[in-house]
């Protein structure tokens, strides 16, 4: 069995020892494992373990639907649609730069966009929020999304997702009341107002969509799902539904709506209506022409696309000329020179002035619209025919009668120069010109002149510097139909669910009482009364043979440097139990009687619902 | 000493078949014991690997289980000690299958380690860690006349560094290591000096400096920058989320994760993709997530058990070949898995070398059941001797 010159070694002394110095190596190893082991499972265990979990674990936001907005009936004018957004996930896309701009090549080709933009708007919201998807095409249409996913291999990173965009069936009608939709910017989300919204969230952004986003909006839900090391969707784990928004009823009625659109589209094509519930404020219609299509919104607007729609040379639709319109307003001012006139003692119903035609003052002449001369008047007379030369007088005394600021009080208290409070964004107020105004800006050489009585006398007649809206001129009409209450108009009625049930009724604040007395209301009324019935009425040709009693006021004004006069009509109806004030213009529609009061006479036609109602223009009025 | 005259006819009483009584049964046990928990944890970490195959590692390690415990049975029955006269053949068969990669093999993520055998890749730096520990055992034998010479230890180094530096270009650096450990064990076992492992200390350190600072200073790159890069990762793996310290990081949240028993089912940090190589050289972080502290004491014991009957195996192996090819066997076990398992607890640099009889691949297990049925073989000697010498002395 032993080879010969094999030797059986003996377990040696130095054999043993090196024998337990392997021994003792590989102790000692065991012990470092088991320790490193015992530190890391045992000691350890529960932040490894939380780790683990969070490693499979991604939250996917899923987004809410936005509430409806609907008319007075139901009728919806603002839904949702799903649309089919293309997005890429950053970790999927190529990692070499060449490989990338080759799929955006190849997705552009099919998307309609050029790669380096698509390159560009990835760059950019990867930047805000690196690890979400960036969108590329926000709304693509189906043929293109079949395309995309049939052809998932060739574009690897490149997804599709189910949105909710915003549709408008109606298109331009009632675009700058309801508004539209678009990302929420840097500045929005550090607005208490927008809390809890994220960044890549949608919000409103004008008109009642961004009044009202707070109810609109819903909640955006989450689902946690499990993914694997590449991302990979496994299971989902928990899930969070969205809340979809509440539905938003406005007090608009569509139809009149839409009937003030199409008065208006017939007119120069610049202006603005405002329709009026004179007791509680409750604005029934609301248009600016030209108008746009906030479908235009839904998807991401091209710069081209905005600059169009702010364009002056345009008509710059985006602006809402109801609100944001600052006009002189002509004639249609006589009203509130009346009532402040008679409320400061002026004069009363009864006290005759006499028209000659002009007036002289300080070297300067004031003539009657068309160089008409009435006579002896009294105040209801000078309503009804608009006897300039009459209420020249009235401003004339007005500045000079106690603190000369009569007229400025007044006009202040039924809300020119000032915000009416309309639950839409950015309103402006105006200007009222004042002695106060006048000067402070001649002291600043902004003016090259102070103030004198011929701005009082311009202003009587709704003439010079004074700046004010249809929406202004109808809350003063209604304060002097309603007998001194100055309502605050409002478009949103109540917050509902999805099947039209209340929520929540949103309600106006308490009108300002402005005392008026009736006696003085009554001539007034009176007077407007005869301007759209009476012979030599400056708006009885227009209304002739129309069902409805109207009282109205035309205004004609001159806004210089050759341009074409501004063409107003404010409205009352049914007299004498005044619901409704209807107030429209258009910005170079000539006499008041000849573009803005047939178009109020359509509107009140569909208002009070008469069927086939043919408005005729008035001839030169005031 | 002849043999004994009296050869068991003689005697009277039959002894069937002695050698496979005179296995060591702990040994066998360890064995076992830990290719049947390496087959399960291998099931459980792949079964959901290829969507519609679960079983499809199971098989196949079932398979190179059943090779390798056929394969160690045959070897106990052999002895082991004419596999001396073959020293030369030994070695050059290990060069030649290491060459013959090169020259045929197939690549898996580019590095050419293995030779197709139609269903089975024969990774031949495996197989030629059983085959340089004999060979060098074999040439360690013949000089142990010449223990003290710093020849006989630089020739021995030399021998274990020509394969070393082969495998290391496959790439497989790994292996390479576990060859330098095994000339290492051989020499020490055979009684070399303490100061030649003090050069040999200080040639080490001297290389590790070059190779890793002065020479890619300089502009050489003797490591590729993965491979360096791998090396020293687990000094500070939270540098590189994203790559080297990747591997690492997901390792001890797995292992950190699977707390006292371990998540079973949940153990989805193992799987799920987020853990590369989890059936192979991590997958000792599965039975760390999976089975918890407890699960991976029991496979730390039985490796001890191993290793603790292997240096037994050692001390009283018949001859002095036995002694160091025991030697040799007890580096390439006791290596591997401090290694493997340190690098799964971020203790130890990646270095791809697998986990014995529990890492996935046929080559490993195999290699492991050869090196154990040497053991068995070295042992049954042994026993045969000492009864043989019993009988000698009873009679």
């Amino acid at each position: 069995m032993y080879l010969d010159n094999e030797r059986r070694p003996a377990l040696t002394p130095k054999l043993a020892l090196r024998v337990a110095v392997i021994g003792a190596i590989a102790l000692v190893a065991f012990g470092v494992i088991f320790f490193r082991l015992w530190y890391l499972q045992v000691l350890s265990g529960d932040r490894y373990l939380a780790e683990a979990k969070d490693n499979q674990r991604r939250e996917i936001k899923v987004q809410a639907p936005r509430g409806e907005i609907v008319d007075r009936d139901g009728t919806p004018l603002v839904v949702n649609r799903v649309g089919l957004a293309v997005k890429v996930t950053p970790d999927k896309l190529p990692t070499d730069r060449a490989e990338r701009l080759a799929l955006y090549r190849r997705l552009g080709r099919v998307l309609r966009l050029r790669p380096r933009r698509i390159a560009r708007s990835v760059r950019k919201q990867l930047r805000v929020e690196p690890f979400a998807a960036a969108t590329v095409k926000q709304d693509a249409p189906e043929p293109v999304v079949f395309w995309i996913l049939e052809h998932g291999d060739d574009l690897p990173g490149v997804t599709v997702e189910r949105v909710f965009l915003r549709r408008y069936p109606y298109h331009t009608v009632g675009a700058h009341l309801v508004g539209n939709v678009g990302e929420v910017n840097q500045k929005q989300l550090g607005d208490p107002r927008y809390r809890g919204v994220a960044l890549g969230d949608r919000v409103g952004q004008s008109g009642v969509e961004q009044q009202y986003d707070r109810f609109l909006r819903g909640r955006n839900g989450a689902s946690l799902v499990q993914v694997d090391a590449l991302g990979n969707f496994k299971r989902e784990l928990a899930v969070d539904r969205p809340q979809q928004g509440e539905q938003l009823r406005l007090s608009v009625d569509l139809g009149v709506q839409k009937a003030g659109q199409a008065a208006l589209a017939g007119g120069t094509g610049r202006g603005a209506f405002v329709v009026m519930n004179v007791q509680n404020g409750e604005v029934l219609a609301l248009g600016s022409q030209p108008s746009f299509d906030p479908n235009l919104f839904s998807k991401v607007i091209r710069e081209r696309d905005y600059k169009r729609l702010t364009n002056p040379d345009l008509g710059a639709p985006l602006t809402n000329r109801a609100t944001q319109g600052g006009y002189p307003t002509g004639s249609t001012f006589k009203l509130i020179t009346a009532t402040a006139a008679l409320q400061s003692g002026i004069i009363t119903p009864d006290t005759p002035l006499f028209d000659g035609g002009s007036l002289q003052v300080g070297g300067v002449t004031f003539k009657n619209a068309g160089g008409a001369a009435h006579g002896t008047l009294a105040l209801r007379t000078a309503l009804t025919v608009s006897s300039d030369v009459f209420f020249y007088r009235l401003g004339l005394m007005a500045n000079s009668a106690g603190d000369g600021l009569a007229l400025q009080r007044w006009a202040h208290r039924l809300g020119i120069g000032g915000l009416t409070g309309i639950d839409l964004p950015a309103e402006q107020s105006g200007t009222l010109p004042s002695p106060r105004w006048r000067n402070r800006l001649f002291k600043k050489k902004v003016l090259d002149r102070p103030w004198s009585a011929g701005d009082n006398i311009n202003l009587a007649v709704g003439q010079g510097d004074l700046r004010a809206d249809p929406l202004q001129m109808a809350v003063a009409y209604a304060t002097v139909a309603n007998g001194g209450r100055v309502v605050t108009p409002r478009l949103g009625l109540r917050i509902e669910d999805s099947a039209g049930r209340a929520i929540q009724d949103l309600d106006a604040p308490p009108a300002r009482r402005v005392g008026i007395n009736p006696g003085f209301r009554q001539a007034i009324l009176d007077g407007l009364r005869g301007a759209a019935s009476l012979p030599g009425g400056t708006s009885t040709p227009v209304f002739e043979g129309f069902p409805i009693p109207v009282a109205g006021k035309t205004g004609t004004a001159e806004k210089g440097l050759g341009r074409a006069d501004q063409s107003w009509y404010v409205a009352l109806a049914p007299y004498p139990d005044i619901k409704y004030v209807v107030a429209v213009t258009d910005e170079a529609g000539g006499f008041g009687a000849e573009t803005a009061a047939p178009m109020a006479r359509q509107i009140l036609a569909a208002l009070f619902g008469v069927k086939g109602d043919k408005a005729r223009a008035g001839g030169p009025s005031d | 000493m002849q043999a004994s005259p009296l050869a068991p006819s003689v005697t009277g009483f039959s002894e069937p078949r002695r050698h496979l009584l005179r296995i060591d049964p702990l040994l066998l046990l360890a064995a076992l014991g830990l290719i049947a928990c390496g087959i399960y944890v291998v099931y459980t970490a792949t079964r959901d690997d290829i969507p519609g195959s679960p079983n499809y590692y199971l098989y196949r390690q079932l398979a190179y289980a059943g090779m390798g415990i056929v394969l160690m049975l045959l070897l106990t029955r052999v002895d082991y000690s004419r596999i001396r006269e073959w020293k030369a053949g030994v070695y050059g068969l290990m060069i030649g299958l290491i060459l013959l990669v090169y020259a045929i093999g197939y690549s898996a993520r580019g590095s050419k380690r293995s030779i197709e055998l139609g269903f089975f890749n024969l990774q031949s730096s495996e197989v030629g860690k059983v085959l340089l520990i004999l060979a060098l055992s074999a040439f360690m034998v013949d000089r142990m006349r010449r223990l003290g010479d710093r020849e006989t230890t630089s020739r021995i180094m030399l021998l274990a560094l020509v394969p070393a530096i082969l495998v290391v270009g496959q790439p497989d650096l790994g292996s390479g290591m576990v060859y330098l450990a095994i000339a290492l064990t051989v020499l020490f076992v055979a009684g070399t000096k303490w100061t030649h492992f003090a050069a040999l200390g200080a040639l080490a350190v001297a290389a590790v400096v070059v190779v890793l600072v002065a020479a890619p200073a300089g502009g050489v790159q003797v490591l590729k920058p993965y491979q360096a890069d791998r090396l020293t990762a687990f000094l500070h793996p939270t540098d590189n989320p994203k790559h080297q310290g990747y591997q690492i990081n997901q390792s001890l949240t797995a292992i950190g994760a699977g707390g006292k028993t371990g998540r079973g089912d949940d153990a989805t940090q193992t799987k799920l993709n987020f853990l590369p190589e989890h059936h192979t050289d991590f997958v000792f972080s599965v039975v760390g997530e999976e089975f918890g502290f407890a699960g991976a004491a029991i496979i730390l014991s039985l490796f001890a058990l191993l290793i603790w009957r292997s240096l037994r195996i050692l001390t009283m192996s018949k001859n002095l070949y036995g002694t160091l090819v025991a030697g040799g066997i007890t580096a390439m076990l006791m290596f591997q898995v401090f290694v493997n398992v340190g690098m799964t607890l971020g203790i130890m640099p990646i270095t791809g070398i697998p986990l014995p009889l529990v890492s996935y691949g046929g080559s490993s297990v195999i290699t492991t059941f050869l090196a154990i049925g040497l053991l068995q073989s070295i042992h049954a000697q042994a026993r045969e001797v000492a009864a043989a010498k019993g009988r000698d002395l009873a009679l």
